[in-house]
């Protein structure tokens, strides 16, 4: 009897273990395709159906109109460092759940495992045209790349370790803004940002912010609208109080094209709005002109 | 029976004293309030709190400031634009010591809350608040910041004027000043646009006053699609000074009258005025870069989060990013 238990416990055992090794290759082969489900995507300006697969060569632009779709953050860093020089820093941090929130834990634990991420912003040291530079990436498919107290403390590491190493940063922001769910936290993770970049740029350092779809709240108050250089992608939507809260305070409707990217440029808040496809080489022509010629 | 409803149970009480003439009757009735005011009036909720704090009698920046420094003198505009009404800023005394006070004023009247634009500042309020705090800095002047808005105001000019831009820049020189300064929340501390002059050496808060990231009612309507929850959220969201006391995100609590700082303004000011002058005290003798890294030391510990330890896997850094994500 003994025996005939322990055969099928061993078996049980296996079982696991087959289960575990099987998840690990499905978990692979998403890995690996970084396609989000369904084959076409209806691009939201020009209406027209898109191959998602050349939309992804495209580095996600629409072909028909050049609409700038959303993207991920590792797929951005792929997009705008070089090949195999992004060594990630800052990982392992944990987020907490300082309110006792009841389902704050599990949506992080799916946003998680739908992104692979830890949090909504990662970063690291990386090479943009064979130039040393420290990189950090908000990814808005992360609770909508709210900021919480991991994300403020990685962007201040990102700024301490640019200042121990001597390097430019560049920060692509794509926010929500301050994440409520952990309250006043999130609030004040915005002082400590702004006194990074303070930190930061005492020490003589090139800082550029590049702001993408979208950028508001917290975010847009704090660290993101103060590099020395702010680079814009087209047609993002870029502001402190978001849309529909102005409409419902002042109570009528907002003009086309308020609160985006070239609106901002037309006000004087933005340097440059920049294409998604010319984004690298004008990076790379940034630092470049910011080299240290007078010591 | 939340806290206004038992104000105006204590104003019928007081009502019927009126009507009475045996010194009796009226010295049980004074007892009964007393006891009322003792037992009831103490015990309030979060949303309590929020009520006080927005409560229409509640003491304004002006009041404050008047008691503070009767010297006080007003300084105007941002030197780009205009002058923003619901940012008050200025030079004055405090016993003897001249600060910069700053402070965002809502109105008493319903005409100057709208010309006040109900403490909701535009980008030119802070620009002007950092063009005199800078002014501070210079002639080596503490400041005060006495904090009471509903948030930065969203609207089509302040989004023209550059909103966020304001609040950041703010928030960035503000860390970088070698004077002291001292924050007070006296009543609403909504969010960024009340973060925005609050960075500072020493973050008090009135006891009813909160420290929000956004309204309980924007939480509630955004989490759970219901903005008459309110309460609840308030409850969830630990805005009040006690909680913030315990998170160890301001230094002090400046305690009230039972039933709020409208019942006994005076003794308010006076306490408020006390610990201003306590926490100067502890800052007049530090030095400029003291006060510069103490102020950066503490906004650097703000957060709440754990980090994994690596020393416990036996590997280093690099291994476990090789373990954890092959990208």
């Amino acid at each position: 009897m003994n025996k005939i238990k322990q055969s099928i416990n061993s078996r049980k055992l296996l079982k696991e273990k087959l289960d575990l090794f099987q998840n690990k290759l499905s978990y692979n082969k998403t890995h690996k395709m970084d396609v989000p489900k369904g084959l076409y995507e209806k691009c939201p300006t020009c209406e027209k159906t898109i191959n998602k697969k050349l939309n992804i060569q495209n580095d996600y632009i629409c072909t028909g109109c050049g609409h700038h779709f959303r993207m991920r953050a590792v797929d951005r860093i792929r997009h705008i460092v070089d090949r195999n020089t992004f060594i990630e820093r800052g990982i392992g941090y944990i987020t907490l759940n300082p309110l006792f929130q009841h389902d704050y834990e599990e949506k992080i634990a799916k946003y998680k495992k739908a992104t692979q991420l830890d949090e909504a912003y990662i970063y690291g040291h990386a090479k943009i045209h064979g130039q040393s530079c420290v990189v950090g990436v908000m990814d808005s498919y992360f609770l909508m790349g709210s900021m919480g107290s991991v994300v403020g403390e990685k962007v201040t590491k990102t700024f301490e370790y640019a200042i121990y190493k001597r390097l430019p940063v560049i920060i692509f922001t794509a926010s929500g803004g301050a994440r409520m769910q952990e309250g006043i936290f999130s609030l004040m993770q915005m002082a400590k940002t702004s006194a990074a970049v303070a930190k930061h740029s005492r020490m003589g350092l090139l800082y550029i912010s590049v702001l993408t779809h979208p950028t508001t709240g917290g975010v847009n108050a704090s660290f993101a609208s103060l590099g020395d250089i702010i680079l814009a992608e087209p047609n993002a939507l870029i502001g402190f109080a978001g849309p529909r809260v102005i409409e419902q305070t002042i109570k009528q409707k907002l003009p086309d094209g308020f609160q985006r990217s070239e609106f901002l440029l037309e006000k004087g808040f933005i340097d440059q709005v920049v294409n998604r496809k010319d984004m690298k080489a004008t990076l790379a022509k940034l630092l470049l002109l910011h080299q240290k010629v007078i010591s | 029976m939340n806290i206004l409803e038992k104000e105006n149970k204590l104003k019928a009480l007081e009502k019927q004293i009126e009507g009475l003439g045996e010194a009796k009757a009226i010295e049980k009735i004074k007892e009964e309030i007393i006891n009322y005011k003792k037992n009831e009036m103490t015990k309030l909720t979060a949303w309590d709190k929020v009520l006080l704090a927005r409560h229409q009698q509640r003491p304004k920046a002006c009041e404050f400031i008047d008691y503070l420094s009767p010297d006080f003198m007003e300084l105007h505009g941002d030197r780009q634009f205009r002058d923003d009404p619901s940012i008050i800023g200025g030079i004055g005394t405090i016993n003897g010591v001249p600060f910069t006070i700053i402070a965002q004023q809502k109105g008493a009247t319903t005409e100057e809350n709208i010309q006040r634009n109900f403490a909701m500042p535009h980008p030119e309020g802070y620009r002007k608040a950092l063009r005199l705090m800078k002014q501070a800095e210079k002639f080596n002047r503490p400041i005060l910041t006495l904090i009471d808005t509903p948030g930065a105001y969203p609207g089509i000019g302040a989004e023209e004027r550059g909103q966020g831009q304001a609040i950041a820049n703010n928030l960035l020189e503000m860390s970088q000043f070698t004077v002291p300064i001292i924050s007070v929340v006296i009543g609403e501390g909504g969010s960024g646009g009340a973060l925005a002059i609050g960075v500072a050496n020493k973050i008090m808060m009135l006891e009813n006053a909160i420290f929000s990231i956004l309204s309980p009612e924007g939480y509630a309507s955004i989490l759970w699609k219901d903005a008459s929850k309110a309460p609840l959220a308030a409850e969830e969201m630990k805005i009040t000074a006690k909680d913030l006391k315990d998170f160890q995100i301001i230094d002090s609590i400046i305690p009230e009258p039972p039933g709020g700082a409208h019942f006994n303004k005076e003794a308010v000011f006076k306490e408020t005025k006390l610990s201003i002058m306590n926490a100067y005290n502890q800052l007049k003798d530090l030095t400029g870069p003291d006060r510069y890294y103490g102020r950066n030391y503490k906004i650097r510990k703000y957060g709440f989060l754990q980090r994994f330890n690596y020393d416990n896997l036996g590997g280093n850094d690099s291994d476990i990013y090789k373990n954890i994500r092959n990208r």
